[in-house]
């Protein structure tokens, strides 16, 4: 039997985040990624949730040097997302269970799609 | 309370021929606590898209993979092909799904071979590699490529497999099974694999689910969760039911990757019966302007492509997901409490690959 596939995405408040992953861990869903664009000066942060097939999408949009706070508290695999999140992209992520303090992945090249990070300064997650 | 030290497990070790890091904490003899590291061979891939045309990025993602090269260059062009409302043709579709499931074949040989080597049973390991050979030649018959195929692009294939070829494919099917079978017997009935791979770093249902595994990791301990279920390709006609296992150990994992080897040869076997007969593409016409996360079930899980598109001939991004770093979590869970020397099983029970991850 074929399983219809649905996606849909919703934008999040910065400070609504962990309350909206929160709702959505309690619903049942599993992280399914977490990943960033680069819009122009700025960034969208995607964090993808599955339950049954059905796609959810939290969006937040976030300056470069704004801190993030980490999801890892509720879904504890989301270190790898967050790690990297950093460590290509340069934003600083808060409170990551596992925080490898920008050596999660060591491109020759500090947070190599940094829009204003590229090249290297310290890490700053707190 | 014993002493612990920490070992060094990689990024050069004998099991894995990619670099992948585990500093292994461990009392004895015992692992107690495990911090992996990547990025070792972090190639940047995803940003090359800003630099190739949207049709020529096909080449690229098929790169990203030396064994699912062809679902990353599927999935990638239903994403494309969903953003710009392109409806491929059938038998382009059942084209990519007869490819997809030769690529599920090889690369689950492959890992049956390197989990045997693993466990030291060489005669297995050669076996195994021997069976993936001949899944090889038909690839490279049909396509051209043993490791690249180069047949999927934006709006279809680029190459058919005439009905002269398809049937003896279809001959070839039942001898091939049977080997399969006989190399599955002992992976799944001999008394040393059973006594090295069960109870060994079992995940359960609750914890693979919640730590977001995918693919035979999630599906070895009771996860009923396969993509090939949403009917993309041409399988949403042939039907199609995941192989499940509940155990959740070494053995599950296994078992779920030597019964999906069974699934496969089932499915090209349905798919070569029912393909029809028509155009293998569609003009591309315009460009793509939208947003997409394009999933598809590799051999190793789920694998996502987010691509966005802003009405010019390059996307915006595209951001790979591959399934080797969602498992990534679920084997930080797995290995605590199990012996230093089981540890290269445990790693490759998830059969991981660094070429995707270091996309």
């Amino acid at each position: 039997m074929t399983v219809n596939e649905e996606q849909t995405t919703i934008s999040v408040a910065l400070e609504d985040l962990t309350r909206e992953v929160e709702a959505l861990h309690a619903g049942g869903y599993r992280l399914v990624q977490i990943g960033c664009t680069d819009i122009g000066g700025a960034y969208e942060i995607n964090y993808s949730f599955d339950k049954d097939y059905q796609y959810r999408n939290l969006r937040l949009t976030v300056g470069p040097d704004i801190e993030v706070p980490s999801i890892s508290g509720i879904y504890w695999g989301a270190f790898v997302y967050e790690n990297e999140m950093h460590d290509l992209f340069g934003i600083p992520v808060t409170g990551i269970n596992i925080d490898f303090k920008g050596t999660f992945i060591r491109t020759a090249q500090k947070y190599p799609f940094s829009v204003t990070r590229r090249g290297g300064d310290p890490c700053r997650n707190a | 309370m014993p002493e612990r030290i920490v070992v060094p497990f990689g990024p050069q070790h004998p099991v894995l021929p990619e670099p992948i890091h585990l500093d292994l904490v461990l009392e004895d003899e015992k692992v107690v606590d495990v911090i992996p590291s990547i990025g070792y061979i972090h190639r940047g891939l995803e940003q090359l898209v800003q630099k190739r045309e949207f049709t020529e990025y096909v080449y690229v993602a098929e790169r990203i993979c030396g064994i699912c090269s062809f679902m990353h260059a599927l999935c990638y062009c239903q994403g494309v092909e969903h953003i710009m409302g392109i409806e491929v043709p059938d038998r382009a579709k059942y084209l990519r799904t007869i490819w997809s499931e030769c690529s599920r074949l090889h690369s689950h040989l492959l890992w049956l071979g390197l989990f045997a080597d693993g466990m030291g049973f060489e005669n297995l390991f050669m076996r195994s590699w021997q069976l993936r050979e001949s899944v090889l030649d038909v690839l490279e018959d049909t396509t051209g490529g043993r490791v690249i195929q180069g047949t999927c692009k934006v709006g279809g294939v680029r190459r058919d497999i005439e009905k002269g070829k398809l049937d003896e494919m279809h001959r070839a099917l039942d001898p091939f099974e049977e080997k399969c079978r006989e190399i599955g017997d002992v992976f799944l009935n001999d008394d040393t694999v059973k006594y090295r791979l069960q109870g060994l770093s079992v995940l359960s249902k609750d914890e693979a689910y919640a730590l977001g595994a995918v693919g035979p990791t999630a599906r070895a301990s009771g996860v009923p969760m396969d993509h090939r279920e949403t009917g993309y390709a041409a399988y949403g006609d042939l039907g199609f039911k995941p192989v499940v296992e509940t155990a959740g150990d070494c053995y599950a994992r296994c078992a779920v990757r030597v019964k999906e080897v069974y699934a496969s040869i089932d499915l090209i076997r349905r798919a070569i019966e029912q393909i029809p007969e028509g155009p293998l593409d569609v003009k591309v016409k315009g460009t793509p302007d939208g947003e997409y996360f394009s999933r598809v079930e590799q051999p190793r899980g789920e694998v996502i492509h987010y691509l966005r598109g802003d009405g010019t001939k390059h996307l915006a991004r595209a951001r790979i997901r591959t399934p080797t770093l969602a498992n990534i979590p679920p084997l930080v869970k797995m290995l605590p409490g199990a012996q230093l020397a089981d540890v290269p099983v445990v790693v490759l029970s998830i059969d991981p690959c660094i070429s995707c991850t270091e996309r």
